[in-house]
């Protein structure tokens, strides 16, 4: 009979050196996955929020049915949306995305509509009087200027999401979420808190790397303040 | 469609509702959780969010800590906070998990309510000779009812969608006809919970909505 290795995984300790040596690739799966599906989310969420805020803005009557249906839909607990999800889109990665999207939708709505509504309607008429048509006053003028507001609602919406990505474990796509799952279940402490602490990391180099996007984008915003 | 009908007919069936695995206890369970948690809440955030704004201070330590808490998966809380200690308290990660998440928007609601006070205001009710206590409970508090309401609002509804992910972590609620559903494989089960708990969400955001409406002219928030 040989004796159990005495390292810190037989031990079940927090904190496991020999844990992140041993289960590099699982981690590394985890949290390409998790990536995936909150760019995913993020993506697909700004892709369908810009034509919405920019209809609320276009036509009023529009605004308060927009506002209304994407804030009943935050109101929604995420476990309750994945599952309400379900009969449409199955066991698969596509149910935890829409479930993303349908949670982004308010936070970037509600911000480029304010963004929107923000435009001097002096800065609005002078690029009239220049001779500008509406899309191009649009593309040129109205969303910058809606850009500060804009990156506020994608900084929450996107570290919201990385960390709601991780309730995906009930169908097994959680990216770090299912690892924290696994170790509920097999009580492994290692692997719920590297993973947790992980999460917690790319939620914050997520808000960083837009900020600094951000800042890039927005070089007037700094001009004013300098 | 046949998606529809057979949770139309998960729900109509009183088995599903009687017992201690059934609707109404779930439901008595996850009720029981958000208010103990929110009243929990409240006592912490409430006087710690007056103090600070009335003295002035702190403010941008509470927004941040909120800032922060939005990155922090709760459900990788719960289960950490499982297999500590605390989880041998029955409800104890969960209890600990919600109050843990329900704090921050109370605090950072209160705390910008108490500062939005009109300074005139204050320095009216110095000049009428008011103590910093008289100043605090009856003119900034009341003045900053509006916000403060808006925070406990978010944090109720948002105690309602944790007490339902507490259900993958072993807590009670709602969330475990959901989780029970997904081990039985049976998807009338799961979108039949899921309508439930969306259902209590809303009914409880409306509550605070139509009680907003209802309350005194003074403490409607210019929303």
């Amino acid at each position: 009979m040989t004796a159990a290795p005495d390292d810190c995984l037989a031990r079940n300790e927090w904190i496991c050196g020999a844990y992140l040596s041993s289960r590099r690739g699982i981690l590394l799966d985890a949290v390409v996955q998790h990536l995936q599906l909150t760019a995913l989310a993020v993506l697909i969420g700004l892709a369908v929020a810009v034509p919405l805020a920019v209809l609320a803005r276009r036509w009023g009557w529009a605004a308060g049915p927009v506002l209304a249906l994407t804030t009943i839909l935050y109101t929604i607990p995420s476990l309750a949306m994945f599952s309400l999800l379900l009969p449409l889109y199955g066991l698969s990665a596509t149910l935890v995305v829409a479930g993303l999207v349908l949670y982004s939708l308010t936070l970037l709505v509600r911000n480029l509509l304010a963004g929107l509504r923000a435009v001097p309607e002096e800065t609005r008429q002078a690029a009239r009087g220049l001779g500008y048509g509406p899309i191009r006053l649009l593309l040129t003028v109205e969303l910058p200027l809606a850009l500060p507001a804009a990156m506020a609602g994608l900084r929450i919406a996107t570290v919201s999401a990385v960390s709601l990505v991780t309730v995906g474990a009930i169908v097994g796509y959680g990216g770090l979420g299912n690892l924290v799952y696994a170790g509920m279940n097999t009580y492994f402490k290692a692997q719920v808190l590297t993973a947790s602490v992980l999460c917690v990391l790319i939620a914050i180099a997520a808000d960083l790397l837009l900020l600094g996007v951000q800042r890039l984008i927005t070089p007037w915003t700094r001009a004013a303040g300098a | 469609m046949s998606t529809l009908t057979a949770t139309w007919d998960w729900l109509a069936d009183p088995a599903h509702w009687s017992g201690d695995n059934g609707v109404w206890h779930r439901l008595l369970q996850h009720l029981l959780l958000t208010v103990v948690c929110l009243v929990l809440s409240c006592l912490i955030a409430l006087p710690v969010a007056l103090v600070l704004g009335h003295l002035g201070r702190g403010g941008a330590l509470a927004v941040n800590i909120s800032n922060v808490g939005r990155a922090v998966p709760t459900f990788a809380v719960l289960v950490l906070l499982l297999l500590t200690p605390v989880g041998n308290w029955g409800e104890g990660p969960t209890v600990v998990a919600l109050v843990l998440f329900a704090v921050p928007p109370l605090l950072t609601n209160a705390y910008v309510g108490m500062r939005e006070v009109d300074r005139g205001v204050v320095q009216a009710a110095r000049g009428m000779g008011m103590t910093g206590r008289q100043l605090m409970f009856h003119v900034e508090l009341p003045l900053s009812l509006p916000l403060l309401m808006n925070g406990v609002r978010i944090a109720a509804v948002q105690l309602v969608a944790t007490a339902t992910i507490a259900a993958l972590a072993g807590g009670g609620g709602l969330g475990r006809i959901i989780t029970a559903g997904f081990n039985l494989a049976s998807t009338p089960q799961v979108v039949a919970g899921a309508l439930l708990v969306a259902v209590f969400a809303l009914l409880v955001e409306s509550g605070f909505e139509i009680a907003e409406r209802l309350g005194p002219a003074w403490a409607r928030g210019g929303r």
